[in-house]
């Protein structure tokens, strides 16, 4: 029980790195933009420039909250 | 179809998919190490030729769409946080360390395996060769000739694989401040047009939009070098007197 519980939580550890690394904007930044594009697509606007544009500004809020 | 014509179309076709299967795979080893680069490489492999083999035909049944959203978002915000640390370390240190293969590389475990790198090699292994794959069923079927259009994507395969091992030694001739923003470029700019892609939503000239994503995190990273530098080498402004 306590190796499994052991390697679950190193699991979980191991994604939340992955994902969400040293600051969580990037990824909470990168997923309303992709379902803001999955919206505005499915309203009929093209979308397909939203997400480099969110994450190009994400890059520069996450290099003045991590300076 | 002729079958030289299902050939070349198969192999031409394969080949986009394999040059991104390789940058992916080289960007990675390159920063993070070959041992568990490959074996996540292999582990791919592995998944997709069970894959290939239990659906066969069928394999246009997988969810291929889903699996782009959800590999490009993992992609996309791990590629932005190694853009951001390189950018930060090209700011401080400019094109130092050309050739270091000793230049010690953030959060890689001294020993055992790096999940990361596997976890990375993996997912474009996986990706790309279900791409691959896709291609083979579509060609070979619509060309009544399967094997011919299975032989075509093998040789775009083995030709850009082997390229790819030979690119290893230009790769590490970037300077080691700048490997860690160029992959992160890459990896960003993947992600970005596979989870848009999976969501439906079709590029401005498909495939030739990695190029300019791949232009687009460039100028973004060099735009924000500079800033960072400016800052950094601001004279203080000297102190109003009272």
């Amino acid at each position: 029980m306590t190796v499994i519980l052991r390697w679950l939580t190193g699991f979980g550890r191991f994604w939340y790195g992955f994902i969400v690394g040293d600051d969580w904007t990037v990824a909470a930044t990168v997923t309303a933009a992709l379902a803001a594009t999955w919206l505005l697509h499915t309203a009929g606007v093209a979308a397909w420039w939203l997400p480099p544009a969110a994450a190009a500004a994400v890059v520069g809020v996450s290099l003045r909250r991590t300076g | 179809m002729s079958h030289s014509s299902v050939f070349a179309v198969a192999f031409l076709g394969a080949a986009v998919e394999v040059i991104e299967m390789v940058i992916i795979v080289v960007g990675v080893g390159s920063i993070r190490g070959w041992r568990s680069t490959w074996l996540g490489a292999g582990a791919g492999l592995g998944v997709l030729a069970v894959l290939v083999l239990a659906f066969g035909t069928a394999l246009q049944a997988v969810p291929i769409g889903v699996l782009r959203v959800v590999i490009g978002f993992l992609l996309l915000v791990f590629g932005l946080q190694w853009l951001r640390k390189g950018i930060r370390r090209v700011s401080v240190n400019g094109l130092r360390g050309m050739g270091d293969r000793n230049a010690p590389a953030e959060g890689i475990p001294a020993s055992g395996m790096d999940w990361t790198a596997f976890v990375l090699s993996f997912k474009g292994v996986l990706l790309e060769g279900l791409e691959v794959a896709f291609i083979v069923v579509s060609v070979g079927l619509a060309g009544q000739a399967l094997d011919t259009a299975a032989v075509g994507a093998a040789a775009a395969f083995v030709v850009l694989a082997g390229a790819g091992l030979l690119a290893r030694g230009v790769v590490q001739r970037i300077p080691r401040s700048a490997l860690q923003l160029v992959v992160g470029t890459l990896l960003s700019s993947f992600g970005t047009f596979w989870a848009v892609q999976g969501l439906g939503i079709g590029w401005p000239g498909e495939d030739a939009a990695i190029p300019g994503l791949v232009g687009w995190y460039l100028l973004v990273a060099a735009g924000y070098v500079a800033l960072l530098r400016r800052e950094t080498h601001r004279p203080a402004l000297p102190e109003v007197a009272r």
